[in-house]
């Protein structure tokens, strides 16, 4: 039955995928050689419409792969099975925590880990801001050094930036609806 | 009753928001659980994305079910994630029935282009918040660096297998070496 195999394929994924959610992709390039369910070009348009919805882009691409393969209830078992496993594991780690919270070795290795998380995020950081900032693409095609930087989207990173600094009681999903329509207004993509 | 209630809610609330990734969420979290709430601290949540780093799963999901898991046990780990999922299983499916070439829409591209500015700022906020409980002498700053470094050139190490690096360095210094703070 094929609701079943998707909930056990995407459990699969949601169990041997570590870190982001691009890291299921190799997985669900080894759905498709094997099942048939989707192809590789499917794969690409799953990338680019996770990449422009909201949610996390594992669980955006496992709706979309279960969708196409069996209809409404296959989006919804495939992103619960893609959900699963982790549920189980974090279930399990953060009773083991619990108990071992305040030894210190543990300690000792969460101030090893602590910097590491914040670096991991900064850098993810970091390769937003390139995506948004710069526009290497651009400038590839016109080697026109004014073309590395999009202007407009270091204006507006400036402009939040300062914004929130000063309205720092206003929500963050206000200054993302704002930023939203700044991009549709003043036509960011170009 | 309630809080499971006010858990998927929030979840739900920011699993529409969340664009591009676990790491986007962290600000809607800090807003959400630490400075409304009081449910988890900054320190706890720095942990909760370095374990959920490197354990199986998304990185969203794991987080998600830490928060809740923390809150009201399993059910409450179950609930968090079952609401942080449901919009986008809903958008997503509304999507890929009748908007298959959504992604190529112009205002859709427009909005996104706006979004990801928003996104920096907020990561960059996350991040200098985060510093505080986390990066506490010379010592941590030097992981931090290390870290950020081989994550952003262009070497193919997974993130994984650095944040257990960095777990075994600060055992060793602090069980080892360090015994002058």
């Amino acid at each position: 039955m094929i609701l079943l195999q998707l909930y056990i394929e995407f459990a699969k994924i949601g169990l041997f995928s570590i870190g982001g959610g691009l890291a299921t992709l190799p997985f669900l390039y080894d759905i498709s050689d094997r099942t048939m369910w989707f192809s590789h070009a499917d794969i690409v348009n799953m990338i680019a419409i996770s990449e422009s919805t909201p949610g996390a882009i594992g669980i955006n691409m496992a709706t979309y792969a279960g969708y196409t393969t069996a209809g409404i209830i296959g989006g919804i078992v495939a992103t619960l099975g893609l959900i699963t496993p982790a549920i189980i594991v974090i279930y399990i780690i953060a009773r083991i925590l619990n108990i071992f919270m305040g030894n210190k070795y543990v300690e000792n290795a969460f101030y090893g880990l602590r910097p590491a998380s914040i670096a991991l995020i900064a850098a993810a950081g970091i390769s937003v801001m390139k995506v948004s900032m710069l526009n290497l693409d651009k400038y590839a095609r016109t080697n026109n050094a004014l073309d590395i930087f999009s202007f407009k989207a270091i204006i507006l990173v400036i402009v939040l930036y300062v914004l929130q600094k000063k309205f720092n009681k206003v929500h963050p999903v206000a200054f993302i609806a704002l930023s939203a329509v700044v991009g549709i207004v003043f036509n960011f993509a170009a | 009753m309630k809080e499971l209630i006010y858990l998927f809610i929030t979840f739900a609330k920011i699993g529409s928001v969340t664009f591009g990734g676990g790491y986007a969420m962290l600000p809607l979290l800090t807003r959400e659980f630490v400075e409304k709430r009081g449910w988890v601290t900054d320190s706890e949540l720095t942990d909760y994305f370095a374990i959920g780093q490197c354990t199986p799963g998304i990185i969203a999901v794991n987080v998600s079910t830490f928060i809740g898991n923390k809150r009201k046990g399993l059910i409450g780990g179950i609930v968090a994630t079952v609401g942080f999922v449901s919009i986008p299983i809903v958008i997503i499916t509304v999507i890929a029935a009748f908007l298959t070439n959504f992604a190529e829409y112009e205002i859709v591209k427009n909005a996104f282009a706006g979004v990801r500015a928003c996104v920096c700022v907020l990561i960059i906020n996350a991040v200098l918040r985060l510093w505080k409980s986390s990066i506490v002498d010379k010592k941590t700053l030097l992981i931090f660096i290390a870290v950020a470094a081989i994550s952003v050139l262009p070497i193919d190490v997974s993130p994984a297998i650095l944040v257990i690096l960095s777990a075994v360095a600060g055992l060793l210094i602090k069980s080892v070496g360090g015994k002058e703070k």
